[in-house]
């Protein structure tokens, strides 16, 4: 229901690779869409000021990294995607987010629905404590799906799509809390990716993971970029240049540099990222 | 060495030892008491020696006395002296004998005092007989003769093996009469007193047509064709059942005619052997769990009792669990968090420290007399005068201790919901759910534990309440059960019997005070066990709940 004008959009919000300041010299010229969109964003827990005033356009189909030091906002633009913020009292929201052209905060919007389209994956893996079968196969129980078959295959396609099929193919009924920290993880990824979102939200995905779980999850990033725009939050500065595409440096609840990674990390725009990725504080 | 003392203070082994301590004497409190009201209830059955002492009366006399010896104690010369019991001068203290010598009809009581001294002889002689009565307790004494239709069949050593075949003719018998009477005729009895209201609302209705009464004068006709043929078979089982009687000498030497329809068993005490006896103590047993009260409660078994209070505590689960599960959602996950919602839980935790007498007084004003009034006037009119639900029952009693219990169920509730991790329901909802699915499907099963944790507090603290009830639905006999093979088969507005009544009513009610007095702790015994199974089923759920619904703990 975000897609109704899907084709005004695709001109509307079409940018290329100069406008997200890339080299010129770049050898391919691909014009990229924009997924999300967020304009004049500002958001308030009670009196205190969290965004301040954040404008940015992540692109579809790509890898968006959020860097900055603990409590510069990265979390909370994120969780600005899906609406999560809605939950905590007295937040208070100005601007506009747009996601695939269509604004989040609208009356018509239904807030499960959007969830729905805009998958999230938490720091810490959450798996419900039902078996790892009910767990893939809740989103879609949500949206009144019965038909065994039809479960059998998402649940089937998602595990796949999350690089956990063949390890837990033969205990798909067993619990979910009996498989290891990063097996939950990719497990809360399948999930997500089960009910067939537009955009993937990963909130510090691999913070609680050991380094072997935390190189499957890149992995897994890196392969599921082709079908989702994912945007990812990450303390973790080596991270960010792996997996993304793009990285955006908050700080302050500022956006203080949105640019291609490998030009963010190598050549800098501001002096304030400059000093975070070389460590100089954060 | 002072300096060891203030180190051995400081290395807090005096608070392991008093932590220790308390605990022991918790156990030992909690051991004691078991086993008193084990040793004393279960000790009941028992099959005693009966003694046939020889004493000296006041005129100097001796007399015979047939009798179990219950109890011995000590007291002060003073005391019986007092009391105009002639004691010689000199003599501090005297040892003297709770006798039970039944034969009620006979000697006026069950029970006398002798005093240890003024016994001469004591013999057990193997002959002596035991007769349990229907009526009039215990009947001890020789066995003469046994007698069909007044004449002698058997006498001497060949009447014991007679008796114990006639009576177990005569227990066949008895157990068709009752039959009868309670099952068949009682089914009888109340379908035509549904076909009577069934009749009595045709008229209310002003319903003229005379079809639906034909079907009702057909079916009663049919009825009470068949409650004649039940008294016929019933009068031919009486007649049967008067055949045999037997005669017994007791301890005055007078001879004693009893009918065997009288006669629930006979035993001689004194010749039994150990697997006998057991064999008898565990007859006992289960007649004491499995039968129904007889005399006034103080013989025969308890089995409504346990019934009604099993029944009574599961329909309180069944309606507190809803109750305190919806309202400690509201409370915690829909209301606005504030003023009304703290002084909400202040009350709510107050209401759990009312007094349970007060609890009884607003059930029967509120739910017996004003919602069993407005039951009655809406669909009860056909039976009135006579009430329905305006009078106290099962219903009334479980609602009152359900709103008495419903406390405990919010608070326990509401600790599991706020135990759920935020990541669970942030999860859920980032899949799309809304928060009531999210609730529904993965919060409240998660707090489960917690609500089966309310649900034991609320079991233990019920079943163990006796006031309220006396107020709201316990009666000292029950005629039926609240649940029978009657339409419709649970019947909420009847009254019935508890185990807390039962031994507030033996105890303390009871015409035969030392009669009752080991019946009272086999009650309390059975009482608890029956809280103890009750509460052990709840944990166990609580457990498979708990492993299903582990929390994440990395």
């Amino acid at each position: 229901m975000l897609n109704e004008d899907t084709a005004n959009d695709l001109l509307n919000h079409a940018i290329d690779m100069a406008s997200l300041g890339m080299d010129a010299n770049e050898p391919e010229t691909e014009t990229l869409e924009t997924s999300i969109e967020v304009e004049h964003l500002s958001l308030y827990y009670g009196d205190k000021r969290a965004l301040n005033d954040i404008s940015l356009r992540l692109p579809r189909n790509r890898v968006s990294a959020f860097i900055g030091p603990s409590g510069c906002g990265k979390s909370t633009l994120l969780r600005c995607f899906n609406r999560m913020n809605d939950l905590v009292d007295g937040v208070r929201i100005e601007g506009t987010i747009r996601i695939n052209g269509q604004d989040i905060h609208a009356r018509t919007v239904d807030v499960s629905a959007l969830r729905s389209k805009v998958g999230m994956v938490f720091q810490r893996p959450n798996p419900f404590p039902k078996s790892i079968y009910e767990n893939v196969a809740y989103g879609l129980r949500l949206q009144g799906v019965r038909d065994r078959r039809r479960l059998d295959e998402t649940v089937e396609r998602a595990l796949r799509g999350a690089a956990l099929w063949d390890e837990v193919k033969d205990r798909l009924h067993e619990s979910a809390l009996g498989m290891s920290g990063g097996q939950q993880q990719r497990l809360v990824i399948a999930r997500a990716i089960a009910v067939e979102p537009e955009v993937l939200l990963l909130d510090e995905p691999a913070s609680a993971l050991d380094p072997i779980s935390t190189l499957k999850i890149e992995e897994l990033i890196y392969e599921l970029k082709d079908r989702y725009t994912i945007v990812i939050v990450t303390h973790n500065m080596q991270q960010a240049a792996r997996v993304s595409d793009y990285t955006a440096f908050l700080y302050m609840g500022d956006l203080i540099e949105f640019d291609d990674t490998r030009r963010l990390f190598t050549n800098p725009g501001k002096k304030q990222t400059e000093d975070y990725i070389t460590g100089r504080y954060g | 060495m002072k300096h060891d003392f203030s180190q051995w203070i400081r290395s807090g082994q005096p608070w392991v030892w008093l932590n220790a301590a308390a605990v022991g004497a918790s156990l030992i409190m909690v051991v004691g008491l078991l086993g008193l009201i084990a040793v004393r209830g279960l000790g009941h059955f028992w099959p005693t020696a009966v003694h046939e002492l020889s004493f000296t009366g006041k005129d100097g006399r001796t007399r015979r006395i047939i009798a179990e010896i219950r109890e011995r104690e000590t007291i002060t010369a003073t005391r019986l002296r007092e009391s105009g019991v002639e004691v010689p001068a000199g003599v501090e203290s005297v040892e003297r004998m709770l006798l039970k010598t039944g034969n009620r009809d006979i000697l006026g009581s069950d029970f006398r005092w002798l005093l240890a001294r003024r016994i001469s002889g004591d013999r057990t002689p193997a002959t002596l007989t035991v007769l349990e009565r229907y009526e009039w307790g215990n009947f001890y004494g020789y066995l003469k003769n046994v007698k069909q239709h007044g004449k002698v069949v058997a006498e001497g050593d060949m009447a014991w093996p007679a008796l114990l075949s006639r009576i177990e003719r005569v227990t066949a018998l008895h157990t068709r009469i009752r039959r009868i009477e309670k099952h068949d005729i009682g089914a009888i009895n109340y379908r035509l007193e549904r076909l009577r209201l069934r009749e009595r609302q045709l008229q209310l209705d002003g319903n003229t047509d005379p079809a639906p009464r034909r079907e009702i004068a057909a079916e009663r006709q049919k009825l009470k064709a068949r409650f004649a043929g039940l008294r016929r078979q019933l009068a031919d089982l009486n007649r049967r059942i008067q055949r045999d009687s037997l005669v017994m000498e007791i301890m005055d030497g007078r001879q004693v005619e009893i009918p065997l329809a009288k006669v629930v068993r006979a035993y001689r005490p004194n010749a039994m052997s150990l697997p006998q006896k057991l064999g008898h103590y565990f007859g006992k047993l289960w007649e004491f769990v499995s039968d129904d009260p007889r005399e006034a409660n103080t013989e025969g078994g308890i089995f409504p009792a346990i019934f009604g209070t099993v029944t009574m505590v599961m329909l309180m689960a069944l309606l507190v669990t809803p109750f305190g599960v919806v309202a400690a959602v509201y409370l915690h996950e829909y209301a606005r968090q504030g003023f009304v919602t703290r002084m909400i839980r202040i009350a709510v935790n107050n209401l759990a420290g009312v007094p349970s007498i007060v609890y009884g007084v607003f059930g029967l004003g509120f739910f017996v007399y004003f919602l069993g009034g407005v039951i009655d006037d809406l669909w009860f009119q056909a039976a009135k005068p006579s009430p329905t639900f305006k009078t106290p029952g099962l219903l009334w009693a479980s609602l009152t201790l359900a709103l008495m219990t419903v406390p405990v169920v919010i608070v326990a509730t509401e600790e599991g919901l706020s135990r759920i991790p935020r990541a669970i329901r942030e999860g859920s909802l980032a899949l799309g759910a809304t928060k009531w699915e999210t609730l529904w499907k993965t919060v409240l099963p998660m707090a489960s534990p917690a609500m089966m944790t309310g649900l034991i507090l609320a079991i233990a603290r019920a079943a163990g309440e006796v006031a309220p009830l006396m107020l709201v639905g316990v009666v000292k006999l029950a005629p039926s059960l609240p649940i029978d093979g009657n339409f419709p088969f649970v019947h909420l507005d009847r009254k019935f019997m508890h185990l807390g009544f039962h031994i507030y009513d033996v105890g303390f009610q009871s015409p035969n005070v030392e009669a009752a007095r080991p019946l009272v702790y086999a009650t309390a015994l059975l009482l608890v066990m029956v809280i103890v199974v009750l509460n052990l089923s709840a944990i166990m759920v609580r457990n498979r709940l708990r492993e299903k619904y582990r929390a994440l703990e990395h």
